[in-house]
């Protein structure tokens, strides 16, 4: 059984680390540059092999209804991919960038811990555990957040570990609800009990998750921790937050528990719907006037994750297409901004866009792959935002929502004129910039590369052969709701 | 019900204190509230009438015993109350060795 490994290898990584690595830190990178590696191979082939299957693992051999069950479909398989590529990725950056700022093994453990907390949430099938693991990803996210360890830093870390705590009290007060009403804490034994209850239980518990995820997520209402959190952070961790873990912790769970567990029930597709309108259109208004760079790009985060619930709220088999693949294609894009932003600042020393200019010659690989990550985030064909954004807006036009698609337009056009002006003032801006402070390596450029190079392969996943094996898997998890309940207990019956 | 409307109070309390308070550790005070009254309310659930410790010993039977669950899955969030607490104290003493004080209003150079 491959399904305990995504949680054991990085946790042994990091409890390595800490333990060997001393002064320096070339153990710690070597240790875990080779967990990373390990859980990339092991989700891309797992992803590969297991096509529309559904595997289930009783942790400790606890058969159901005592134990706690890891189950891995293909939502789950494909989340695990696209935190595997970021996180390996952001660590190759990190080799450079981190030295840079401090040589020390500390980063990297906790580095690791945040991969081990965002692979449990996403692996689990137990509400608790997920609590736990959610936790695990909290604490290094809040711990990576101060790194750099200056005032602003610790301001917005502290910010976001307010937040971060009440919601997860809100969570822990729907888990106990759920707990009182179906005396089970397995999401699939809690997704067969719950429609014979009260239509009210569930209106509490949704409320309740809704509330604590959405604050994980930062869909508008919640959103005020999000644009200090993820521009204070070292890049490589703002890629990994705005790249991932509002994903994992957020997005990836309340599609889990709003249709696998509540079988979609309307009132809360449409909030979906409200919310992500509201995100998409607010985010990119108060993206549109910041001159800091990382923070513009974080408001740009809550505006893309708008796109995310309204494809959600859709809820037609071709809205939920549009918001997975748009959910991958902003790991990637998004990611790929922050390691340019990143790498602006280290060669430079700011991150203001009226005091960079010039790039282009003595930043040439941060120039070109930022603006292929331009244009992907704008929705430009052919790169891989385009079709994400058209096929949710297609979506919305097709379930008889006109408007939401017209404001998804206005959205996509108002990026696309705030990444005018990042490319204008930023890298092609009259202010010339002659020297560097320091040069950026070539590790820093690989993990540019690769993502640049994915933002335009990705956008192969709607040609119609690799579709059927990429995202419909995926899709059909999503959009057959409860039949979650039967694969997860059956297949532990079959055991 | 009136034991479970005081622990709403409760957790309304916390978050109240959340909400308006200035001070860095009047904050984490109430974070703290919040989660006495979340684990309140597990054990809450946990409760039957008239019954007894959950230890199966001789002579006691299974139906008398209150839930076992919430009072484990206490523990654990007790745990990570703690952790949570820990992170925000050094956090706060941090801030204070940068800015010299724990008033919020005067700590906020991010904006916009």
């Amino acid at each position: 059984m491959i399904l305990p490994y995504y949680i054991i290898i990085p946790l042994l990584a990091a409890f390595l680390i800490s333990l060997i690595a001393g002064k320096k830190d070339n153990w710690a990178v070597i240790l875990s540059v080779i967990a990373t590696t390990a859980l990339l191979v092991l989700s891309l082939f797992s992803f590969i092999s297991m096509k529309d299957e559904t595997v289930t693992y009783s942790m400790s051999a606890w058969s159901l209804p005592y134990g706690i069950v890891l189950v891995q479909d293909a939502l789950t398989s494909f989340i695990l991919v696209m935190v595997s590529i970021i996180s390996f990725t952001s660590l190759i950056f990190s080799i450079q960038y981190i030295r840079h700022l401090s040589m020390d093994w500390k980063y990297y453990s906790l580095f690791m811990l945040l991969v081990t907390g965002m692979n449990g949430v996403i692996i689990t099938g137990d509400f608790f555990n997920l609590y736990v693991f959610m936790e695990i990803a909290l604490f290094s996210a809040f711990a990576l957040v101060a790194y750099g360890s200056r005032a602003e830093e610790f301001e917005a870390a502290f910010k976001y570990a307010v937040m971060g705590s009440v919601s997860s009290f809100l969570i822990l007060a729907g888990i106990a609800v759920t707990y009182s009403a179906t005396s089970t804490l397995t999401m699939a034994k809690v997704a067969e009990v719950l429609p014979t209850n009260d239509q009210k239980v569930i209106f509490w518990i949704g409320a309740l998750f809704m509330a604590g995820f959405g604050l994980k997520a930062a869909a508008m209402p919640f959103h005020a921790w999000l644009p200090d959190a993820h521009s204070s952070a070292p890049a490589p961790i703002s890629s990994m937050l705005s790249g991932v873990l509002i994903k994992a912790l957020g997005i990836y769970v309340l599609i889990r528990i709003f249709y696998n567990v509540f079988n979609a029930p309307e009132i809360f597709t449409k909030i979906f719907l409200v919310l992500g309108t509201i995100s998409i259109i607010i985010g990119v208004f108060l993206a549109i006037g910041q001159w800091d760079m990382k923070r513009l790009l974080a408001y740009h985060s809550i505006s893309q994750i708008g796109y995310i619930l309204l494809g959600m709220g859709i809820a037609t088999p071709l809205g939920i297409l549009g918001a997975v693949f748009h959910l991958f294609n902003h790991a990637i894009f998004k990611s790929l901004l922050f390691y340019n932003a990143g790498s602006v600042e280290m060669a430079l020393g700011t991150r203001d866009l009226r005091k960079m200019g010039n790039l282009m010659k003595i930043l040439p690989t941060t120039s070109q792959t930022s603006l292929i990550a331009s244009l992907s985030i704008s929705g430009i064909p052919p790169f891989n935002g385009f079709f994400s954004k058209l096929i949710i807006i297609i979506a919305a036009l097709q379930a008889g929502l006109p408007w939401y698609a017209v404001f998804a337009i206005i959205g996509s056009l108002l990026t696309l004129a705030s990444f005018m002006k990042v490319q204008r003032y930023g890298f092609k801006g009259e202010t010339t910039v002659e020297s560097v402070e320091n040069k950026v390596g070539w590790r820093m450029n690989t993990a540019m590369i690769i993502l640049a190079v994915l933002c335009i392969a990705t956008s192969l996943m709607v040609v119609p052969g690799i579709q059927e094996v990429t995202l419909d898997p995926v899709v059909k998890v999503i959009a057959d709701k409860t039949e979650y309940i039967q694969l997860v207990l059956g297949g532990m019956n079959g055991n | 019900m009136i034991v479970y409307l005081l622990c709403f109070l409760l957790l309304l309390v916390g978050l109240y204190g959340v909400l308006t308070k200035r001070d860095l550790i009047k904050i984490i005070l109430s974070i703290g509230i919040l989660g006495y009254a979340v684990n309140l309310l597990l054990i809450l659930f946990a409760y039957r009438k008239d019954s007894v410790y959950p230890i199966l010993a001789k002579g006691k039977e299974v139906a008398q015993m209150v839930d076992p669950l919430p009072q484990a899955l206490v523990l654990t969030s007790i745990v990570i109350e703690l952790g949570t607490t820990a992170m925000l104290v050094a956090l706060a003493i941090k801030l204070f060795e940068k800015y010299q004080t724990f008033d919020i209003s005067q700590i906020r150079r991010l904006k916009g």
